[in-house]
């Protein structure tokens, strides 16, 4: 079924892009995971012009986080004080990514920016999840015990002036550290089309030491946030969201989701993770090859600029 | 003063009728993109009126440009840095159609000769992109050909070497294939009566293609009023998300 996108002005197949969600959403009903990482490169492969499906994915973004950060919240497992800074933070980083992601646009070195900073990020939060998860898939094979994860913030975090207590996630940290996570996703998000949940979960686990109830939930209520501030932004700056296409990635998406949490539910939460590892680490790949083997196409057209 | 003028009215007025007159029609001068746009055909056909009535023993040449309205844009072209391909040179055009189709009785290098077809801008090879970037011809010509080629590929720029029926020497159409990522605004119909290498007579005829309903709505208020269609969006976006967690939880 074609539908035309009034925004990014072009004719898509609307089944696909729903299905498109859909399959993002399974992952991320299955992992946890937002899945902006996977739309915003398959959106671009589809032949949606860059600049829309960054934005668009981010609008997607709110709608796919949001019921999930309220049944957290629910639950008490978001650290609101946290969260706060980390909004404010991600607040700040979403102002600067969009003054960056125009100055590297009128270069016309945005899209291999975008490609680098995937590879760089994927291929390290893909690496380090594989090798944790083979690490205790041996350890489990060889049966020895599971040493218990010494939880405490990163050495650097503890030299920050202006220490406050997060009674919630159980630290005793400078909100200079939350704050400068909550920017480096903001720009991310802004930038890429993601939420952040790949950089912001292992950042507060291992560099903040935030207890681990709380980190999901924290993560979600920032990403939802700042997800919305990103598609004010666009949506003012650069008039680049297509309401239509998120809506076609929402309804996929909420679909996928429910049978991603159901398969989720039937494999060992180890194996999820030594799949996701594999997940993540197969995208930077495409996407390293994408930059270094010799394009088809060496011209590049830029509108408006 | 005024009897040399009468004297050349006189004179001008045989010249005149003996050049053959073009009359054009085409299937829709406007083209609505609504929700279910996916592309379209514009038909564009037409008589020659020849002076006397009698049409010439030769086929006519013909030609009809369709173009769209010109922006200015930078082509960019990569290089391998590093191992990794990026972005080197770029060239700016000032003026480039976003679409422009061309289609003809016969290959236009058998048509018109160099000269002509570039006054008239007739074919790919022969538009006016006005580069603002100060480079050598032979750069200036290899992103200009780079420029043409990616906007074939999107049909973006058409050329149909056999593309116009002549009937009986007199009927003449063409079909212009338009896709569904055609650039909206005010468009022209040119059509080109050619013959011995010069062109005898041309006509236009305007096209606008534009969206409309719930599109064009969409459009002009993520436009006019950004800030607040990006207020929208998120609520939309939040709505639907928390609708879609109520479910969940129902169904549960």
């Amino acid at each position: 079924m074609d539908l035309y996108l009034p925004i990014a002005e072009m004719s898509v197949n609307a089944l696909l892009i729903v299905l498109l969600g859909g399959g993002v959403g399974f992952l991320s009903g299955m992992f946890g995971i937002g899945g902006g990482f996977l739309t915003t490169p398959l959106l671009i492969f589809y032949g949606i012009p860059p600049a829309i499906a960054v934005a668009s994915s981010a609008t997607q973004i709110t709608g796919s986080s949001v019921s999930g950060a309220l049944s957290y919240y629910q639950r008490g497992q978001v650290d609101l004080k946290m969260g706060s800074v980390l909004v404010a933070g991600g607040m700040f980083g979403s102002v600067i990514g969009s003054f960056l992601f125009r100055w590297l646009q009128s270069l016309g070195q945005i899209d291999v920016t975008i490609g680098i900073i995937y590879v760089v990020f994927l291929g390290t939060v893909g690496g380090l999840m594989l090798r944790e998860s083979l690490g205790l898939w041996l350890r489990r094979r060889r049966g020895d015990d599971l040493p218990a994860r010494p939880r405490r913030h990163h050495p650097l975090i503890a030299g920050l002036p202006m220490r406050m207590r997060f009674p919630r996630s159980g630290v005793y940290i400078s909100p200079l550290a939350p704050f400068f996570v909550g920017m480096l996703t903001g720009v991310l998000t802004v930038i890429m089309g993601i939420g952040g949940g790949f950089i912001m979960v292992p950042a507060m686990l291992y560099v903040l030491g935030m207890a681990a109830g709380v980190v999901v939930g924290t993560s979600l209520f920032q990403i939802v946030f700042v997800t919305a501030i990103a598609t004010v932004l666009h949506a003012s700056q650069s008039q680049t969201v297509d309401i239509v296409l998120a809506v076609l990635l929402l309804l996929g998406g909420v679909v996928g989701a429910q049978f991603g949490a159901h398969a989720a539910q039937k494999l060992p939460a180890e194996r999820l993770r030594l799949f996701l590892s594999l997940l993540v680490l197969a995208v930077a790949i495409r996407l390293a090859v994408g930059l270094t083997w010799t394009p088809p196409e060496l011209f590049s057209i830029q509108t408006a600029f | 003063m005024r009897a040399l003028l009468l004297l050349l009215v006189l004179l001008a007025a045989p010249l005149r009728a003996a050049e053959p007159r073009l009359v054009t029609d085409l299937s829709q001068s406007r083209i609505d993109i609504s929700y279910r746009f996916a592309g379209a055909e514009l038909l564009i056909f037409g008589a020659i009126q020849y002076p006397g009535g009698i049409a010439p023993a030769d086929p006519p040449g013909i030609a009809v440009v369709l173009r769209g309205p010109a922006d200015p844009l930078t082509v960019r072209q990569k290089e391998r840095v590093a191992g990794v391909w990026m972005n080197t040179q770029a060239l700016r055009f000032e003026s480039a159609p976003g679409f422009y189709a061309v289609s003809t009785t016969a290959p236009i290098r058998d048509l018109l000769d160099e000269r002509n077809a570039a006054i008239y801008e007739i074919g790919l090879r022969h538009l006016q992109l006005s580069p603002a970037t100060a480079a050598d011809p032979d750069t200036t010509r290899r992103f200009q050909d780079g420029l043409v080629n990616l906007r074939s590929r999107e049909g973006l720029f058409v050329e149909q070497p056999y593309g116009v029926n002549i009937t009986d020497r007199v009927l003449y159409r063409a079909r212009i294939p338009i896709p569904s990522a055609v650039p909206v605004g005010n468009y022209r119909v040119e059509i080109y009566l050619i013959g011995k290498g010069e062109v005898r007579a041309r006509s236009t005829a305007p096209v606008i293609i534009d969206k409309t309903g719930f599109e064009r709505d969409i459009y002009l208020f993520a436009h006019d009023h950004a800030l607040l269609y990006g207020m929208s969006a998120v609520a939309i976006a939040l709505a639907l998300g928390w609708l879609a967690g109520m479910l969940r939880r129902r169904v549960a």
